[in-house]
């Protein structure tokens, strides 16, 4: 797989869908290919988050530990993003991520991303616009829940 | 040592001095006859005054031209003579010289290894280096000559005196008239120049020490900015030493000017009055002539015994200053170190101290009347406030230092007397930062083991020889003569076989001070010559298979590894690899200048890939300059995935503008070099450019094997290539066993890699080959390529390995973290358990394991006896407890 096809890949991910196609191919340049074989793990639960990973290929299942043993609550495939949200903020990885097949990723590491950040304000800014995207949607998901405990 | 160097030259040289002076006494006949040959030629062979020819010699007749033939060749014959005398002299005095000049230097070697430990806080090897090496080198040549110059030149001067006088004694003494007026004036200013060159001999050694501060102090210099300081201290020695030179130069040459002003007066008075005479007729004119030439030949023995007095005084100089500074008080007896027991024996019963008592260099008490008793098979601990003279007792017993009063016994041995052979092999001694020596691990790890050549080579035919040449050479000077090169271990102090049970103790011995993993990794990382150690190499080559079995065996690890194989592109690699196929040897194909090579062109070329090359590097050229074009110069991206550095991007993006995708052939030249060089360093499966197409992988496999079928005889040793079933000498170990690239993109791979390895290596049993290997590790000056902790851990594994009844460890551990501490702790108490340890602690809490526990305190034994007893009785070893 080359450069060209992980600049495509990236660039349906929301949060880079706008920025510039120059910056794209270096964020991705940038970034490690990594291929896991099935089983292998992404991230342990309650470990400190240093990358994210963008999902290009295969699947992986997302585990928690619960009291009566691991539970696979989600199954993520193509074009899903894994841990961003450990890399925005100093919080242990909520879940265990293990390939279920051969799973094909970019790791995009934290230093990497924060100084992509630093360097593109308007990556930044996108970056805002989709954490208030989905801001907005788990409030409005609240609000339903509320709604509904209420009627 | 003698304080006089004539004394010096007499003791040692006595003969040689005879046998010189002899020489240039046999010389002067000669001498005389060759300087009267030329009046006899001019006189009777060319004008044929008092005589008449023929002339009759030994019954055959000559008429004149016969009889010039005859004298000319004589004068020939005499000039070879004289010469041959010359040469013969000076090889004598050369070698006479050069003999002293090693002798001194290895006497003065000597006496640094006899040195009281004191000294050397006086004395930094910034003095002691010029002093053994520069300063002593003009004291050979002087050696050489002290009798037989003067001797030589004096008679030499006054064969020509004498000669001079018998032709004309007016002349004479006009020639030599004006000598004394020289002999009385330049002593004069030669003591000038004498206080002056030894002033200038102190300020060099000052000098020498600045300059070892600066590079041992380096760090501290950088940390608080200190290098302009350092500078104008620099600087202000310097102008010292300008200084004194310049006033030495001048007297010098005031010297100078004076000797051949005097000389030059010679011919003067030649002229003068011998004109006159030959005008008058009372003089003739073959005589004059004569008498000139002989003067002329006065002017060099003169200026030698001038020269020669100048140097004189400058070696007298020199030799004094050297040799007072290496007779510290309280040298140890040369015996002490030279004798050799028949037997070495065990330290058994009691180690007792009497009386111990030792200050340091500025007279403040260390050890002040301190009685010591311990049994010689307990672990014995020392603990005590800093200052109570905890690190002066282990230096009193390992006999580091000697006490200025009282008694140390071990058994019945009077330690304080007994030869370095029983102290420094029975007793081991480590300090907080043992030293490591500039050789390979193994060396420093054996040092302890090494006191005589215990199995000597046999050497034969010419090697023979040589070696019974070095003997004799080392004799003639006072020298060791003990073979470097022999195997000096001693198997039996280090209690293990001669076959092979060293290296398996050395294995214990790491493992217990927690180092083998260490040398593991870096016995991984060095290379093996297989033509030294053909079975290692064949079990490396023997594991490389097995680890490509178990990989073929994974599925999930097969892609970890891709392989070498002669007939595939190896992603992994870069391209300059996989034209190469091998390792380079030497600079000829340096990988990051691959580009430049004149047959890399031209393999390029025949497999018609040029014009590719700089398409591809076109690209390369302008992905990154897109990419990078507005990062700031000293973005870390530049040095992490540059092909680029950012000074070249401008330079890059200015050619790309210039030329466009259609017209690379008008690029000049060196621009294209620019470009053909950046695909050199694409690795497909990291950088995923996508430039490096199916098509072009092929070719560059055909041209690599072109590469190395057409490769020119002269470059046959630069590259060691890639087989898969050949052992690589330019490879390390890892790399042989792995014969391939670990795959970029694959999770953990190192570390899966990593594991398979050890893996193999544990089935095989090649962990001692491996550490073998990593033994002959060089571990630079001082050990520098070695962290500090490994270093220490080295030291300890030195001493423990030549199984001494007596361990001293001086705080040897403090500088390691807790647990390697705790965990090195446990494994030297099990080792010594039966036998003697004495470890001086700065925590009282580490001293529960002990069977012993010495309180000290003011330079006295304050308390003493097992921990177990000191926790309940002692006040002093719980306040202890309870502070640390």
């Amino acid at each position: 797989m080359s450069l060209k096809e992980e600049v495509e890949i990236l660039r349906q991910i929301p949060l880079f869908a706008k920025i510039e196609p120059s910056k794209i191919k270096l964020l991705a340049f940038t970034s490690e290919r990594l291929t896991f074989q099935p089983g292998d793990f992404l991230c342990k639960q309650g470990d400190i988050g240093d990358a994210a990973y963008f999902i290009m290929a295969g699947e992986a299942d997302v585990i928690v530990d619960t009291p009566s043993g691991p539970l696979t609550v989600a199954t993520l495939g193509k074009n899903d993003v894994v841990g961003e949200i450990a890399i925005l903020i100093d919080i242990p990885r909520t879940a265990t991520i293990q390939a279920a097949t051969e799973l094909t990723t970019l790791r995009i590491t934290k230093d990497v991303f924060f100084r992509m950040v630093t360097e593109f304000p308007e990556m930044a800014v996108e970056l805002m616009r989709v954490l208030a995207e989905r801001l907005v949607r788990t409030t409005e998901e609240l609000q339903k829940a509320k709604e509904e405990n209420h009627s | 040592m003698e304080h006089s160097i004539y004394k010096y030259i007499l003791r040692y040289s006595k003969k040689q001095q005879i046998i010189l002076t002899l020489m240039a006494i046999t010389s002067f006949p000669f001498l005389y006859v060759y300087l009267q040959i030329p009046a006899l030629i001019i006189d009777q062979a060319i004008q044929g005054n008092d005589i008449s020819f023929p002339v009759e010699y030994m019954g055959i007749e000559f008429d004149q031209l016969e009889f010039l033939y005859l004298t000319v060749g004589l004068f020939l014959l005499l000039v070879v003579a004289n010469q041959s005398f010359k040469y013969m002299i000076n090889v004598y005095q050369g070698v006479s010289g050069e003999r002293m000049l090693r002798r001194l230097r290895y006497e003065l070697y000597s006496r640094i290894l006899r040195f009281p430990m004191p000294t050397f806080k006086k004395k930094s090897s910034g003095e002691i280096i010029p002093m053994v090496t520069a300063e002593v080198e003009p004291l050979g040549g002087f050696i050489g000559e002290a009798f037989a110059l003067p001797i030589f030149q004096g008679g030499y001067l006054l064969v020509i005196i004498t000669f001079l006088l018998v032709q004309n004694w007016i002349m004479a003494l006009a020639a030599i008239a004006l000598y004394p007026l020289q002999a009385y004036f330049i002593p004069i200013l030669q003591k000038k120049v004498n206080l002056l060159g030894k002033e200038r001999v102190r300020l060099v050694r000052v000098l020498s020490d600045q300059i070892g501060e600066t590079v041992n102090g380096a760090e501290e210099i950088h940390a608080h900015d200190g290098s302009n300081f350092m500078r104008a201290k620099f600087s202000s020695q310097l102008n010292k030493i300008y200084t004194v030179r310049y006033r030495i130069y001048i007297l010098k040459f005031i010297v100078k000017f004076l000797n051949n002003f005097i000389q030059q007066l010679g011919p003067f008075f030649f002229y003068a009055i011998g004109g006159t005479m030959v005008i008058n007729g009372t003089l003739e004119i073959g005589v004059l002539v004569a008498a000139i030439a002989a003067h002329k030949e006065m002017a060099a023995p003169w200026k030698e015994l001038l020269a020669y007095y100048q140097r004189r005084e400058d070696a007298r100089i020199k030799y004094e200053q050297v040799v007072e500074q290496f007779e510290p008080a309280g040298m140890r007896d040369e015996s002490n170190q030279l004798e050799e027991p028949d037997t070495i024996p065990n330290l058994t019963g009691e180690m007792v101290g009497n009386n111990i008592v030792l200050a340091d260099d500025t007279g403040s008490t260390l050890l002040e009347s301190l009685n010591v008793r311990f049994r010689l098979d307990e672990r014995v601990a020392v603990v005590g406030p800093a200052g109570s003279g905890r690190e002066a007792l282990t230096h009193v017993l390992a006999r580091i230092i000697d006490p200025d009063r009282g008694q140390v016994s071990a058994g019945d041995i009077d330690l304080v007397k007994a030869p370095e052979a029983i102290v420094g092999r029975r007793i081991a001694y480590v300090g907080q930062h043992g030293y490591v020596f500039n050789s390979t691990l193994g060396d420093n790890l054996f040092f302890g083991l090494k006191h005589r050549p215990l199995h000597e080579i046999d050497y034969d035919g010419e090697e023979k020889s040589a070696r019974e040449n070095y003997i004799r050479e080392a004799k003639l000077t006072g020298n060791s003569v003990d073979d470097a090169e022999a195997n000096w271990l001693d198997y039996g102090l280090a209690s293990v076989s001669e076959n092979g049970g060293l290296d398996s103790r050395a294995l214990e011995v790491l493992e217990m001070v927690d180092l083998s993993e260490d040398v593991y990794q870096l016995g991984l990382r060095s290379t093996l010559d297989p033509e030294e150690a053909p079975e290692a190499a064949d079990l490396i080559l023997s594991a490389r298979k097995r680890f490509f079995e178990k990989l073929e065996a994974d599925p999930s690890l097969k892609n970890m590894i891709e392989a070498f194989e002669e007939d595939k592109y190896n992603t992994n690699a870069t391209l300059a690899e996989n034209l190469l196929f091998g390792t380079p040897v030497g600079t000829a194909f340096d990988l990051d200048r691959m580009a430049e090579n004149a047959y890399v062109q031209k393999v390029i070329e025949d497999a018609d890939l040029t014009e590719t090359f700089l398409r591809m590097g076109y690209q390369v050229a302008t992905l990154m300059v897109e990419l990078f074009a507005g990062l700031p110069p000293d973005h870390e991206f530049f040095q992490l995935y540059g092909f680029i550095s950012s000074e070249e991007l401008p330079e890059y993006q200015a050619m790309i503008s210039r030329i466009d995708w259609d017209h690379l052939d008008q690029l000049r030249d060196e621009d294209r070099l620019r470009f053909m060089s950046l695909p050199f360093k694409v690795i497909p499966s990291r950088h995923r450019l996508g430039v490096l197409t199916d098509e072009i992988q092929e070719k560059i496999v055909q041209a690599r094997h072109k590469f190395a079928e057409s490769l020119p005889e002269e470059l046959q040793g630069s590259v060691a290539f890639f087989e898969e079933d050949a052992y690589s000498a330019a490879t390390n170990l890892q790399d042989n066993i792995l014969f391939g690239k670990i795959a970029f993109g694959y999770a953990q791979a190192a570390e899966k890699i990593g594991s398979l390895l050890s893996t193999v290596v544990d089935e095989m049993d090649l962990k001692r080959i491996i550490i073998g290997v990593g033994l002959n590790f060089r571990v630079g000056t001082a050990g520098a390529r070695l962290s500090a902790t490994q270093r220490q851990k080295l030291c300890l594994a030195r001493a423990i390995i030549k199984h001494p009844d007596v361990l001293i460890l001086n705080q040897a551990t403090s500088s390691f973290d807790a647990a390697t501490e705790q965990k090195l702790m446990g494994n030297i108490l099990k080792e010594f358990d039966g036998r003697c340890l004495v470890w001086s602690l700065d925590h009282a809490d580490k001293t529960k394991d002990f069977d012993n526990v010495l309180i000290l305190k003011s330079g006295r034994v304050a308390e003493s006896g097992p921990p177990t007893k000191l926790t309940t009785d002692s006040l002093q070893y719980k306040e202890m407890l309870a502070g640390s």
